[in-house]
């Protein structure tokens, strides 16, 4: 048949492509915006950009349904009805700044810890953290506590690095690929690329998950492990390779502090501690002089089974230490498999791959660098182990401890930043000691004195008052978790209610859905945002939300600041901040009104220089002048220290142009417009591997103003954070009583695995199950899964349950459960599942909607079927005998447990919908159009019908 | 009805990898994406924000649990879209000629004028690869993106359907399945590239590479890692004379 006319075959994308960066996850991958008129008409992934090299994913490519979505808000709100109702009205922006900017004016000059600021999916953390600095609260902080700051941490403090943002897997060169605790997210679209490259080679992949769907379903080697016990998993495959010698002990000697002595004299104010000369620099034994030297020494060759005797103490080795602990039967994979629920001899068998793959397929990179003690090198040594953990990890209350022991693990393979392992991405690597440490000191009308973010080294950096008491609301950096980098915003609401550590007055969230899906124990921290004292004031006195969309937690402000949606508005990805780099290269990159709003609503960042500039606050104001009219203004004329800038692009020399330091360029947003929207700064070749000990690293990254001084320290197989707070738990330290214990426990120097605390709550017997979430590719981090298209790919959320559950509960097809845990109990619809660990039952998150919220209809199933497990995980665990409610989160970094949560489940009579049913809250956006056509220009005609087809066609 | 043609020049389809598709739906939302604003009438969605919605799509992802005899279960995530047979029994079951195969390529499309929405052609097709939109009536499939292959419009390198050119895992690949050079029919040679459902007779044009094998069974015979305590002086004997040995 010859084709007719009847389609356009060569269609125009659009008139103009605009690139700018996607906001639809934490990827944050280029995208191709193609314009008809001011209209967008599709959106696909940049070829040209370094993280997606234009590929898209479903919710990148869903986008469009986002910047158009029903739920979008309109204008600014005041609430009128009670909290949570969600009846507003709407008000000017000169009102609503107005009444927001009066209210924290007083709070600072009065007591600006009244202020808690907490901001959720934020990619502007290096700007919202800087304006709560100048404003002077110390309670601030970004969403990394309820999500994955175990792997920052663990990662920071062990090789001043981290999974995902910090680090990468060699995708070129690796052969062996182990995943753990991943499902599709963090992140997204680099991780398929980089498995399509390994599969692609026949490099194995194995995946170390109790659920078995996505990634974890198209790797070679499945280990369905038992939540919480990976930490167990991975201290067998190291005991198994300590037993053997496939270690690499020159790397550990060089690189590692494996050859530094530990303090061995109990009488000792350092015992524990590395020893160290004059200048506080590790010493080692070293080989060739039988003395100790330091470390960094110029031909100095530390001595791994290093003992020196000195004052009637013995100083061993960290590897002498090491080899005691792991070389115990204890973590042979015969005790440790029935305990991980995988068989030993799949732990041996890893064991074996890693072994081989490491040390028989390695070879010798050419690749001439010097290191800081002066040696020059012409190859670096490859070791093709490539590794990379997420959420399952962090998201336990041994997730610190575990994620350690991975990159421990990583360590012995001598696998970290070499061709084949995985390797750092710039800024860093940078030390936790190179780190700022916290800051929490606050006076009326002062900015704080440093920034709220660091990294303490010991007791002294801690938040706390003389007699203990945390300062900041979330009470990170307290005792209770010492090393809690990101904050624990899943405790600010509760603490906030309870008045523990103090009360506040104002609430300020920027893109956190804290009555919802990011929050533990989701009814009653409702009730918490909407509680009133004996006298009818509000507990929490005033909720300020910036949003774009009509969610849950908009419900609860008093005022709304409606966002922008990220098409319409400027952002930076900055290399202050969580940057888009990749090994060989650094980038930044932006964002930029492809297309103006047609709603009342403004940035929430430029809103925020409103506020400042209303207030007076200094770095905002100079002279009684506003230093920036908008985001736009501060991206470009900002300067954190002098030269350098949230963008690294383009700054100004004396002789033109250049990157890195240099000064401010008015013209600079334009110049990242005219070139795609981001900027790449390559790795110079002679600092690409090996970059913590690598002169030629540190010379760079001081040039590009990542740091200001080289930072070079030994690998931390050894922690002595971890090791100073595990003193102060000692007799005579100056822990407080109730965390001595669980401090002495868990703050070891190497890295430990303990039971998931509910273990010590809910009793194993009682509550079998362990229930978990993952996100699903197509939603994953993306603010508003409510879209037209997405809610159809995702628009149900059964419990998942594993076969043996299912048979014994004779569970069929459209059944429903109660699920119970120590904390309370909601009643879902369940489905069955054979590729998933015994022990476990999951569900998908944050498909659950309340009735009311996203501009759905409160009959749809999101509402309706749909749950959340939230409402059974506490944020305190149950108090058991010492008056004390702990919070559910790591002791060592305040990570949330969100996996820790142990369930039973029965078989209940199907009801109607799923329970706890919260009431619907009014949608101030109304209820999203029955029939959506997305198409550029006017809307689709309506349907002919058959009949008037069939004339059409006959007649 | 409407005639196939007894020939075509070239045989376009997509191969499509079971071993690295991970069910990340990316294909299957750039699919509607660009199908929307370009080919007919736009890929309508109904009940959008309520209880039941239903839109049209034009590629699917279906997942399925296997449970191996020997193994662990396991899921492989099935993308699924007209397969643009070589007996199309949705284009003899056209009573208005609405639905053709084209002669150039093997294509398969609907002249979007001529449906009359009787749905005959969704009945035929054996894969359930055809929706009818719910708003306009009229039947959508996968057209291959017909107007991006040959779209001038494009640069050269984008001329490949939306699924393809937005797969994060490299799962898809498009090309002439007729030249046995090509891309696609090399992959489809190397790794056994299989016709979905063959028993059906259409002779569909699209393949599917199966997933590699996994979860090899763990050999006990297998040379595990040999201890080296077993050695004089046992683990520190060990240490001693290879840190010897590095100098």
């Amino acid at each position: 048949m010859k084709d007719s006319p009847h389609f356009d075959p060569a269609p125009r994308l659009g008139d103009e492509v605009r690139k700018t960066t996607c906001y639809m996850c934490a990827c944050r991958c280029g995208i191709d915006v193609h314009m008809k008129g001011e209209e967008i008409a599709y959106i696909e992934g940049n070829r040209d950009h370094p993280i997606n090299k234009g590929v898209l994913c479903a919710k990148g490519a869903a986008g469009i349904m986002q910047h158009t979505s029903a739920a979008r808000l309109r204008a600014p709100l005041k609430r009128v009805g009670e909290r949570g109702e969600g009846k507003f009205q709407e008000i000017t922006w000169d009102e609503a700044l107005t009444t927001v900017a009066d209210r924290l004016s007083h709070i600072r000059a009065t007591d600006p810890k009244k202020l808690a600021f907490f901001t959720g999916r934020d990619q502007s953390q290096s700007f919202t953290g800087f304006w709560a600095q100048q404003f002077g609260t110390p309670n601030y902080a970004a969403h990394g506590g309820f999500c994955s700051v175990n792997m920052a941490a663990a990662g920071i403090y062990t090789i001043g690095g981290a999974f995902w943002e910090f680090m990468s897997p060699d995708w070129e060169n690796a052969q062996l690929f182990l995943l753990f605790g991943t499902a599709e997210d963090h992140d997204s679209n680099p991780i398929k690329l980089g498995l399509a490259k390994l599969k692609e080679r026949g490099a194995k992949v194995i995946a170390v998950n109790p659920i078995r769907t996505g990634y974890n379903a198209i790797a070679d080697e499945w280990v369905g492990i038992t939540p919480g016990t990976d930490g167990l998993f991975v201290l067998s495959l190291i005991h198994c390779l300590l037993r053997s010698g496939k270690v690499d002990l020159d790397y550990l000697a060089r690189w590692t502090n494996a050859g530094c002595l530990v303090d061995g004299d109990p009488k000792s104010p350092t015992h524990g501690l590395l020893l160290k000369d004059d200048r506080g620099t590790p010493l080692v034994l070293d080989r060739a002089t039988r003395k100790p030297r330091p470390w960094d020494a110029a031909g100095v060759k530390p001595d791994l089974s290093g003992r020196y005797r000195r004052a009637g103490a013995t100083h061993r080795s960290v590897f002498l230490h090491i080899a005691d602990r792991y070389l115990s039967e204890d973590y042979a994979p015969e005790r440790i498999g029935p305990k991980c629920g995988i068989d030993p001899a799949q732990i041996h068998r890893i064991a074996a791959d890693l072994a081989h793959t490491a040390f028989d397929q390695s070879w010798q990179h050419k690749q001439d660098w010097t290191d800081m003690r002066g040696q020059r090198h012409t190859h670096v040594t490859a070791r093709p182990v490539a590794m990379h953990a997420m959420r399952g990890i962090s998201a336990h209350s041994n997730g610190f401890q575990t994620a350690r022991a991975i990159h421990f693990l990583q360590l012995l393979l001598g696998s970290i930043d070499v061709p084949g392992g995985s390797r750092f991405k710039p800024p860093y690597p940078k030390p936790a000691h190179a780190h700022p440490r916290p800051h929490a000191g606050c006076k009326p009308g002062q900015p704080l004195d440093g920034p709220h973010l660091g990294f303490p080294q010991g007791p002294e950096d801690l938040l706390v008052e003389a007699d203990g008491t945390p300062k900041r609301l979330d009470k990170a950096f307290s005792w209770e978790n010492p090393l809690s980098i990101h904050g624990l915003m899943h405790m600010v609401i509760s603490n906030a209610y309870a008045g523990d550590p103090y009360e506040i007055d104002t609430l300020f969230l920027y893109m956190a859905n804290m009555a919802w899906n990011s929050t533990m124990n989701t009814s009653q921290v409702m009730g918490m945002l909407s509680d009133k004292d004996e006298d009818g004031n509000h507990v929490i006195p005033f909720i300020v939300c910036a949003d774009a969309y009509s969610s849950e937690i908009v419900a609860y402000a008093d005022i709304v600041l409606p966002d922008t949606t990220y098409l319409e508005r400027h952002d930076c990805i900055s290399l202050l901040d969580r940057p888009i780099s990749e090994p060989d290269h650094a980038a930044d990159a932006i964002r930029w009104p492809v297309v103006a709003p047609d709603r009342d609503v403004r940035p929430f960042q430029t809103v925020l220089i409103d506020l400042a500039n209303r207030m007076g606050l200094p770095g905002f104001v100079a002279d009684g002048q506003p230093l920036y009219a908008d985001y736009a203004d501060y991206m470009a004329n900002h300067e954190r220290r002098p030269g350098v800038g949230p963008l690294a692009g383009w700054r100004i020399a004396e002789t033109g142009l250049t990157d890195g330091r240099g000064q401010p360029n008015g013209g600079q947003i334009d110049q990242y417009i005219k070139h795609g929207g981001f900027k790449t700064y390559e790795v110079p070749q002679a600092a690409r591997y090996m970059k913590t000990f690598n002169t030629a690293w540190w010379d760079w990254s001081q040039q590009m103003g990542f740091t200001d001084a080289p930072a070079p320290a030994p690998f931390a197989l050894w922690s002595e954070p971890l090791r100073r707070f595990q003193m102060a738990a000692e007799d005579g330290g100056p822990c407080p009583e109730p965390y001595r214990a669980r401090m002495r426990l868990t703050h070891d120097p190497l890295p430990i695995w303990y039971a998931p605390l509910e273990d010590g709550h809910a009793d194993p017997y009682e509550y079998p199950y362990y229930a978990l979430t993952q996100r699903p590719a197509a939603m994953y981090h993306s603010w508003g899964g409510q879209n037209v298209w997405l809610r159809q790919i995702h628009g149900r959320n059964p419990l998942y349950l594993p076969t043996k559950l299912w048979e014994k509960c004779k569970f069929q097809d459209g059944d429903w459960a109660r699920v119970a845990s120590v904390h309370g109990e909601i009643t879902v619809p369940v489905a069955h599942m054979a590729a998933l660990n015994e022990n476990t039952v999951w569900t998908w998150n944050a498909v659950g909607k309340r009735r009311g919220a996203w501009a759905l209809s409160p009959k749809a199933p999101e509402a309706t079927k749909g749950f959340l497990l939230n409402h059974i995980i506490h944020e305190l665990h149950p108090e058991k005998g010492d008056g004390l409610r702990w919070s559910n989160s790591d002791p060592i970094t305040g990570q949330a447990a969100w996996f820790d949560c142990r369930v039973k489940v029965e078989k209940v009579k199907a009801p109607k919908v799923s329970h706890p049913a919260i009431v619907r809250q009014d949608s101030p956006v109304g209820q999203g159009p029955a029939i959506v056509a997305r198409h550029t220009g006017a809307a689709a005609d309506p349907a002919p019908s058959l009949l008037d087809r069939l004339k059409a066609r006959f007649l | 009805m409407t005639d196939l043609p007894t020939h075509t020049e070239k045989t376009l389809g997509l191969v499509i990898d079971l071993d690295t598709c991970v069910g990340c739906h990316a294909c299957v939302v750039a699919c509607k994406a660009w199908n929307t604003e370009n080919y007919g009438a736009p890929l309508s969605d109904t009940d959008a924000h309520g209880a039941t919605p239903s839109g049209a799509w034009l590629n699917r992802v279906h997942s399925y649990e296997v449970t191996p005899e020997a193994g662990p279960p396991r899921i492989v995530h099935f993308p699924k879209s007209c397969l643009h047979c070589q007996d199309a029994p949705c284009v003899t079951v056209c009573p208005t000629g609405a639905s053709y195969k084209r002669t150039e390529d093997g294509i398969v499309l609907v002249n979007e004028a001529e449906c009359i929405g009787c749905g005959l052609c969704a009945w035929a097709c054996p894969y359930g690869a055809r929706e009818q939109d719910p708003s306009q009536k009229v039947m959508k499939k996968c057209t291959l993106c017909v107007d991006r292959i040959d779209n001038h419009n494009l640069p050269e390198i984008d001329r490949e359907p939306a699924c393809v050119r937005t797969c994060p895992a490299k799962a898809r690949h498009f090309g002439d399945l007729s030249d046995p050079e090509s891309h696609v029919s090399r992959l489809v040679a190397e790794r056994g590239g299989m016709d979905l459902a063959p028993e059906q007779g259409t002779r569909p044009v699209n393949k599917y590479l199966p997933p590699r094998q996994k979860d090899e069974e763990i050999d006990i015979l297998a040379p595990l890692l040999a201890p080296v305590d077993q050695e004089p002086g046992g683990f520190l004997g060990w240490l001693d004379r290879t840190l010897d040995r590095l100098g």
